[in-house]
């Protein structure tokens, strides 16, 4: 039995499959194959992780019970205010609402919220079959932002329309909603806005106070802890920065094109990453001062970081390591991180990266690593025993697959335990790196 | 934590807040793992697959394997068939299972996918086996689910035999595998000649061996499904899950069926013990006696302790009636009793067990949510919570100590391999909760209150 598809082969980049072989590209950016045991969500999903941040919104899913329920406080967005967001609204639809339209019942939801709650912002999730009855959930939202005076912005997201990544674009344009009726052309801009870290586990606040230490002021953060309020602000911003650039890099497009706000993409994933980064921001909107604080904060962080690694790197160096996670930034960022640590990175794989993230991986790794989109858990576990990884980053379906396998694991994704942006990132990580892979319970496996 | 809950309860009859309860196809999901070599497939978008993987993988730490048909709008508009059969091709080719078990979402039962004519019409390659059952979102909830998946196996493969295998069926309903394997000890106990259906011990708390099996050891054979035809009776435990499938067997092959509660507490695993003891004619050995008697001599000895404590239980219909029948035998007050799943039925009995033990001014609801639970406690709180996960945030708002019992438990280990049925479960539930209650006793108690002997 292979464990490859056909199919699925141009969307491998392995030599000993001969595939990706032209060496030209990889097939990414594509519905997934049906029958595989697909690690991917839905187009649903992608908008629900952008959003469900907002802190002071009202999350309405429109639809039966199963996508309120498995999405109800499902990632450690960490929040300095309202914790409204980590409670579960649904409409909870019925058989005879789908045969008569639901509708109404939203209307109905809508109200006992405001009824009871000072509501500022209710988003409206479409899911899957209120894309097939066809609600017109537009109407309902636009009706009840007149006669509440609040903010009620659907998001039209069934599941089957698309990949995660339509989600993620779906979540940008209601997120424009929001705040281009606070676009004032005539508006001061000044500061910065973060896109594109969603606060686990406190990231947001480690990256606000490197800014806040070298003198540069952070307007909005999307949508990280972000609030109502601080929201409708980013407008007024000089310069927005992408750290997770699939799901937030489309936002930045359209503010720059309608707010005039110019953007580059950050990663604050390792020491190498998270210093640059700093000091480009310092560039683009610091002064003088700034530029000067920005370089002494970077050097000497950097300076605790590499000495700090230096009493890790023997336990680690030499070990490999396998990546799969949701974005290509991310996988970009792991494959530097591992190389500081001595780790060569010999699987690296995403759901949603792009053709150009694709490029830059292979630009980072050795021509033996594999490069898979959209994997399946036949495929990891094949190349990662091929290539005898020592270590898996991934996400919560991949974790008990490692352990499975007799392999050591992080999660860099929702059920992360500790930050891991930032300096302070690089720390926890490869903690959480050592702690996994030199874990006494190893000795007590039997050899495969 | 969970400010946005106030105390005053207004009426909500559109807006569901903080559910207790999932959809059915999570349900039909955990089912056909319950079967060997068998891969669940999930027919409608990529994400239902997903969140269902998801979920099953916190609660169970282990991987929970799965197929998904990956709708795109075409598959809407032209239906799912396409996607099915090439599905069901690509599964078979690649992941090699013995049986594909298909549930539907919410999606292909609007769109109305035929599976049944689907299934009829694909290529299933020689010896291997396509199933399915029905499990709309919108009706029901994951525990109708599982009934409707173990349905779906019975129609496809139970076969009457003209010859009784004098064998005995169990259905386990909703539980961990470590419930199911409590069921089964007891019945190898009781001598009893059993195929236990569905059965996820061996699948979902599978050893690790340092090596990744997708299929491993556990489950219940096709082999013993097509037998459960042939049986000379299904004790169909938890019966607000497993009755409407033990009425589809009895319809099918005309077996006979006890629907029972889940043995949970003395009484309930009594009746499970007795029922097997009447139906085998044998005598309940020694052993279990002996287990039925330590159960009882721990009650007595922590019964002070228990005594008219407050409990608010919430979670699935049979694990929550299980739960209250216990507290009651405690000496407990189940001062609320609550499920996410509509079904009057689990009403009705938990005011009966509420009578039996002259509980009063104790609170059953069906088709609940947990933001309502709290309301009621915030109006009038309890000395406990028993439930799922989910009931963490109200522990934390309320400062009240949350003992983890049922589906799902996100936050914590081992409680997949430990039973909470059968007399030992009942010690461990018995402990679990006195623990919590002690703890917080000793918590409170100002210094020259704390007592070393208790």
């Amino acid at each position: 039995m292979d464990t490859v598809l056909e199919e699925r082969k141009a969307s491998i980049f392995a030599q000993e499959l001969g595939c990706g072989g032209d060496g030209s590209s990889i097939g990414c950016e594509r519905a997934s194959v049906s029958g595989a045991v697909s690690q991917r969500a839905c187009v649903y999903c992608g908008a629900r992780v952008v959003l469900n941040p907002i802190t002071d919104a009202f999350h309405i899913v429109h639809g039966p019970i199963g996508c309120a329920s498995y999405t109800w406080d499902i990632r450690g967005s960490l929040s300095s205010g309202s914790d409204l967001y980590r409670n579960s609204f649904s409409t909870d639809l019925r058989e005879k609402d789908v045969i008569f339209g639901g509708a109404e019942k939203l209307q109905r939801a809508i109200e006992e919220i405001v009824q009871e709650k000072k509501a500022k912002l209710i988003f409206v999730y479409a899911t899957c079959i209120v894309g097939v009855i066809g609600d017109d959930i537009e109407a309902v939202c636009r009706q009840a932002e007149e006669k509440f005076g609040i903010r009620v912005i659907p998001v039209k997201a069934p599941g089957f329309s698309g990949t995660k990544s339509q989600g993620y674009k779906l979540a940008c344009d209601a997120m424009m909603r929001l705040i281009r009726p606070h676009y004032d052309e005539k508006l001061k801009k000044c500061g910065v806005n973060i896109l594109g870290d969603f606060n686990l586990a406190g990231e947001m606040w480690i990256i606000k106070n490197y800014f806040h230490r070298i003198g540069i002021p952070i307007v909005s953060t999307f949508t990280g802890d972000a609030s109502y309020e601080t929201l409708i602000k980013a407008p007024r911003a000089a310069i927005n920065i992408v750290q997770c650039a699939g799901s937030s890099a489309y936002l930045a497009k359209r503010m720059e094109e309608e707010f005039n706000i110019p953007f580059f993409k950050v990663s604050f994933f390792g020491v190498e990453d998270t210093t640059n980064s700093i000091l480009r921001v310092a560039d683009a909107v610091g002064d003088a001062a700034a530029v000067k604080k920005a370089a002494c904060f970077t050097t000497e962080e950097r300076r605790k970081a590499e000495s700090f690694l230096e009493i890790y790197r023997p336990h680690l160096t030499g070990r490999r390591a396998a990546i799969y996670v949701g974005g290509g930034f991310k996988a970009i960022s792991l494959i530097r991180q591992f190389a500081e640590m001595g780790i060569k990175t010999v699987v690296v794989g995403t759901q949603t990266g792009k053709q150009e993230d694709y490029t830059v991986i292979r630009s980072l790794v050795d021509a033996d690593t594999v490069i898979l989109d959209d994997a399946n858990p036949a495929e990891l576990e094949r190349f990662m025993r091929e290539t005898k990884a020592d270590i898996l980053v991934g996400g919560v379906k991949e974790r008990p697959l490692a352990y499975k396998l007799g392999i050591a694991f992080c999660d860099h994704n929702h059920e992360r335990k500790h930050a891991l942006g930032g300096y302070e990132g690089v720390v926890n990580f490869t903690r959480e790196i050592n702690l996994s892979i030199n874990s006494p319970v190893w000795k007590y496996l039997k050899e495969a | 934590m969970l400010d946005a809950t106030p105390k005053k309860i207004t009426e909500r009859r559109a807006l569901r807040v903080n559910p207790c309860k999932t959809c059915e196809p999570v349900g039909a999901m955990y089912a056909a793992l319950g079967v060997h070599r068998c891969m669940p497939h999930s027919h409608g978008s990529q994400g239902c697959c997903s969140y269902h993987r998801t979920f099953l993988a916190r609660h169970f730490k282990e991987p929970a394997i799965a197929t998904t048909s990956s709708f795109t709008e075409g598959a809407c508009v032209f239906g799912g068939g396409s996607n099915l059969k090439k599905a069901v091709k690509n599964v078979f080719d690649i992941y090699d299972p013995d049986v594909i078990a298909v549930h539907t979402t919410c999606l292909s039962e609007t769109i109305g996918d035929d599976i049944n004519t689907y299934i009829q019409q694909m290529e299933i390659p020689e010896g291997k086996i396509v199933v399915h059952a029905n499990t709309p979102s919108y009706a029901g909830s994951h525990i109708v689910g599982f009934g409707n998946m173990m349905s779906g196996f019975i129609q496809y493969l139970a076969e009457k035999k003209a010859v009784s295998n004098g064998k005995i069926g169990i259905f386990p309903g909703f539980v961990n595998p470590g419930d199911m394997r409590e069921m089964k000890r007891l019945a190898g106990l009781m001598h009893g000649d059993y195929i236990m259906f569905p059965d996820t011990s061996g699948v979902m708390d599978a050893p690790n061996k340092g090596h990744y099996e997708m299929y491993p050891k556990g489950g219940t054979t096709i082999e013993e499904i097509r037998a459960l035809g042939s049986v000379e009776k299904i004790f169909a435990l938890g019966e607000l899950t497993t009755k409407a499938p033990a009425i589809k067997l009895k319809e099918k092959c005309d077996v006979d069926f006890a629907a029972l509660p889940l043995p949970m507490g003395v009484e309930a695993t009594d009746q499970y013990i007795m029922e097997l003891s009447h139906f085998l004619h044998t005598e309940v050995p020694e052993s279990i006696e002996e287990e039925r008697g330590q159960l009882v001599d721990i009650m007595l000895d922590a019964h002070a302790n228990f005594y008219q404590k407050t409990a608010a239980i919430y979670g699935d219909p049979d694990t929550v009636l299980g739960l209250t029948a216990f507290a009651l035998e405690l000496g407990m007050v189940p001062k609320y009793v609550l499920t996410g799943t509509k079904n009057r039925e689990f009403t009705k009995k938990a005011e009966a067990l509420l009578a039996k033990f002259g509980a009063n001014d104790c609170k059953a609801v069906d088709n609940g949510d947990l933001f309502e639970l709290h309301q009621w406690i915030k109006n009038d709180p309890v000395d406990i919570l028993v439930g799922t996960t989910h009931g963490k945030y109200i522990a934390k708002a309320e400062d009240i100590p949350l003992v983890r019992a049922g589906f799902p438990i996100l936050d914590r280990y081992v409680h997949s391999y430990m039973p909470i049925v059968g007399y030992r479960g009942a010690m461990r539930l018995l402990e679990l909760i006195g623990n919590a209650l002690m703890d917080r006793q000793d918590r409170d108690a100002a210094d020259e209150d704390l007592e070393l002997v208790m």
